[in-house]
């Protein structure tokens, strides 16, 4: 507070009158220079955003280019010009798509709600069908140099032939089609073939008068009328062919007899992702499995690494043990290795006919080895053999540096009242280590309660649970389980339902990252440089 | 000394005892090496052996080759020189944007006294405790809308994910390399601005070659963290050709797996070279950083 005092409010320094001046005049031009492109850049990325409904994205780019204006237009807030680039950042990747999520959790957006209303509505508007008593055509193809297609069309029942292109009128003709017209070129008949999908795709003619080539019935056009109509005053989807009224229910296209269309839309639906997963059991039996393992993973992770690694340095940081620095180099190794490479080389060695790791066990058992993959038991005890093996070095380099900065004298004073080793680890040593490390703890838990990597290379959640509405394995913790029901279902992806979940494991973050700062005080701690 | 009575009574300890005590701790070392280092040595035999299974396989191949190199280099189906390239590219230019931003936004936090200040350094210190990859729904659909009007910055790009990779930067480095601006002595740089330095001299000339060692720090931690990032890449790309090491790797065992283990042995190895040689050569640095409360992605 005293350099604040010292400085003036709002800055460092004085933005004019210095020797500063004739460098800031450069800089100014420079600096409005830099501006002038950023907002040419994001007006032009904002408008266009907005004119295809992207509202959201576009607010957040229109605050985030307003706010870099203001701090790099105003004296008071220089300091922010240092922290800009990386809040911008911040700011559009990671605060705004937290609330993105949050959104996402409200709607139905999945498979066969991925568009917006209007997309709908568009998408079932360009729907056609052909009427019963339609006129059937005969017709030739045309093509010039730009690609464009022309029919030449006759009507089977003997009429005027005429010539239509995508959006014109009709226009008659008489005889037959020449093998060039108005800059464009007949196609012969045995290349249309090749061209069919192109050009049933098109729609000749105006939106009122419209002809389509046929896809199944080869060499036949005919005028075909849109399937659905849509009624603005009462938001409804007509089908012509059927009569069917459809109204839209939670984003979904419906016939009052309950049937559906698809493709349905996006819309907001409140608290169904949240409700359905406390009241559905086919959602929440397996989330409550998939929650329960993911506290344990974690919980586990942390303790056996924290106990091996514990008693890893004491036994080995003594002054007498041979090898110390090459032995914690040494150690160190499995640490370095990405786990995207030593997941996969466990796997390897666990696997269950080639791994050399069940083959030892079968020659030792003769003949019977931990089902590693397909057992839910032992895909767990498995995934904790990995992190073990994993966390073990960090949690051996942490003790390490703790214990080096226990006090002796509570030692000594033990040694006087005649204290075992056991006793003094477990009243002096452990209480005093907990203190240290004991944030590094939480942390580690926070860490591995979103371990997603481990858990997806050893065997992508598996093995499946059985008779499950949303596809889910047994080892699969609740990061992997939103990716499974997000991404890499089978089933149809369901991202509002696993948005919901992502927001469940944010709450479980806080209250962690609660604990966490309660037990650090780092806030309060930090609170003079602060 | 200290350490050693710590343990031993220090009342008659025996030399018998001592030596008891020395023998267990060497055989629980020799174990320990065992549990952490028979998998690399296992992964460094196989990727030389030549008949590429893991079937009886001795721990010293009879007839090493090259083989499975050869094939890791010369595989059209799973390109896996291109993964590398991928990989070090978005790592070496990640790390690089974001030592340069997390820098500038460490210096402010250390140098400058301004509203919002405490609330802004908390709030890095709050955000960073969601990871960005949970997001994975959102940052997806983000990046498809951006695709849409800048199709190098969308989805299936290397510059979408690297957007994605930045905007984290800043909250896991800022409170580190911060500290370290903090513990060099503010006499220095307001001596020079007394001599008429403008602040960016200050921060330029004075500054960051006395914070070099935690541009170090918060760079190899970056490049460690974004070349073994895995659950944004698996997202983001779907390429073969745009894969990094992370996704690609794992391709060489998912079906056929005894038929590639050599291959991919030998991948995980080169895969792995570059993070350990940077963990052993910066270890001093970073075991301190990993103790100051940093966990490995």
């Amino acid at each position: 507070m005293a350099a604040t005092a010292q400085k003036g409010p709002g800055g460092a320094q004085a933005p004019s009158g210095t020797s500063t001046q004739p460098n800031s005049i450069a800089g100014w031009i420079v600096r409005l220079a830099a501006l002038a492109i950023i907002d040419a850049f994001a007006v032009w990325l904002v408008y266009m955003m907005l004119g295809d409904g992207v509202w959201q994205l576009a607010v957040v780019l229109a605050i985030v280019t307003i706010g870099i204006n203001v701090i790099f237009l105003r004296p008071q807030l220089y300091p922010l010009r240092w922290v800009s680039p990386g809040l911008a950042l911040m700011v559009i990747f990671v605060a705004y798509p937290i609330l993105f999520t949050v959104y996402i959790s409200f709607t139905n957006y999945g498979d066969g709600h991925l568009l917006t209303k209007q997309q709908t509505i568009e998408q079932f508007e360009s729907q056609v069908f052909l009427p019963e008593d339609a006129e059937l055509y005969n017709y030739a193809a045309f093509r010039d140099a730009d690609g464009n297609y022309m029919l030449w069309l006759t009507p089977r029942s003997g009429g005027q032939a005429f010539t239509v292109t995508p959006g014109s009128e009709p226009v008659l003709r008489d005889g037959e089609p020449p093998d060039v017209m108005d800059g464009f070129t007949r196609i012969p008949q045995n290349r249309i073939f090749g061209e069919l999908t192109a050009l049933s795709a098109l729609r000749f003619g105006t939106d009122e008068d419209s002809f389509q080539v046929s896809q199944q019935q080869f060499g036949v056009a005919a005028k075909y009328e849109p399937l659905y109509v849509y009624d603005p005053a009462t938001d409804t989807l007509t089908n012509q062919q059927t009569g069917v009224v459809y109204s839209p229910i939670n984003g979904t296209w419906t016939a009052e007899d309950g049937s559906t269309i698809q493709p349905g839309f996006m819309v907001t639906i409140g608290a169904y992702n949240y409700s359905r997963l406390f009241t559905d059991p086919a959602l929440r039996e397996p989330f409550i499995l998939v929650f329960i393992w993911t506290v344990l993973f974690a919980a586990l992770s942390v303790i056996i690494t924290f106990s091996l690694g514990t008693l890893l340095a004491i036994v080995f940081d003594v002054p007498e043990m041979p090898f110390r620095r090459l032995l914690r180099s040494l150690l160190l190794i499995p640490y370095a290795i990405p786990a995207f490479v030593s997941v996969p080389v466990w796997v390897g060695l666990l696997n269950p006919e080639f791994g050399i790791v069940s083959q030892s066990i079968k020659a030792v058992t003769g003949g019977w080895a931990p089902a590693w993959f397909s057992d839910p038991f032992w895909a767990k005890i498995g995934i904790l053999l990995i992190q073990l093996w994993l966390g073990m070095p960090y949690m051996f380099i942490i003790v390490t540096g703790a214990l080096q900065s226990l006090p002796t004298d509570v030692y000594e004073a033990a040694d006087l009242d005649g204290a075992n080793p056991w006793h003094k680890f477990q009243s002096i040593t452990l209480p005093l280590l907990l203190i240290t490390v004991g944030p590094l703890l939480v942390a580690s838990f926070a860490f591995n309660f979103n371990n997603f990597t481990v858990i997806q290379l050893y065997n992508n959640g598996g093995p499946p649970m059985i008779g499950t509405a949303s596809p889910v394995g047994h080892t699969d913790i609740l990061a992997t389980y939103t990716y499974r029901i997000a991404f890499a279902s089978g089933r149809g992806a369901d991202q509002g339902y696993a948005a919901a979940i992502t927001v469940i494991i944010f709450l479980i973050l806080v209250v962690i990252t609660f604990f966490q700062f309660r037990y650090t005080n780092m806030l309060e701690e930090r609170g003079e440089n602060v | 000394m200290s350490k050693g009575g710590r343990y031993t009574t220090s009342v008659g300890s025996m030399r018998r005892g001592k030596l008891i005590t020395l023998i267990f701790r060497i055989v629980l070392a020799i174990i320990t090496l065992i549990f952490a280092l028979f998998p690399i040595v296992w992964v460094i035999s196989a990727s030389f052996n030549p008949t590429n299974s893991v079937v009886g396989q001795p721990l010293i191949p009879p007839n090493p080759t090259l083989d499975n190199y050869r094939a890791l280099f010369n595989d059209p189906l799973n390109p896996f020189p291109r993964w590398l390239l991928n990989s070090l590219y978005l790592a070496i230019v990640v790390t690089i944007v974001a030592v340069i931003i997390t820098t500038l936004a460490a210096y402010a936090f250390s140098r400058f006294r301004f509203n919002g200040r405490r609330q802004l350094l908390q709030s890095i210190l709050l955000i960073q405790v969601f990871p960005n990859f949970l997001n994975m729904v959102a940052l997806f659909l983000i990046l498809q809308q951006i695709g849409t009007y800048l199709p190098r910055l969308g989805l299936n790009t290397h510059g979408g994910l690297m957007l994605l990779y930045l905007g984290g930067t800043l909250g896991v480095n800022t409170w580190l390399m911060k500290g370290y601006f903090d513990s060099i002595p503010r006499d220095l740089d307001e001596a020079a601005t007394v001599d008429g330095a403008t602040p960016w001299q200050v921060f330029w000339v004075i500054l960051v070659p006395l914070v070099r060692p935690i541009l170090v720090v918060v760079g190899m931690l970056t490049f460690i963290g974004i070349y073994s990032e895995y659950v944004l890449a698996r997202i983001i790309l779907t390429d073969k050709s745009l894969y990094t090491l992370s996704v690609g790797l794992n391709l060489f065992i998912q079906n056929q797996y005894s038929g590639r283990w050599g291959t991919f042995s030998a991948g995980a190895l080169i895969a792995a070279i570059p993070v350990v040689a940077l963990f052993l050569i910066f270890q001093r640095y970073l075991v301190g950083g990993l103790t100051s409360g940093s966990v490995k992605g």
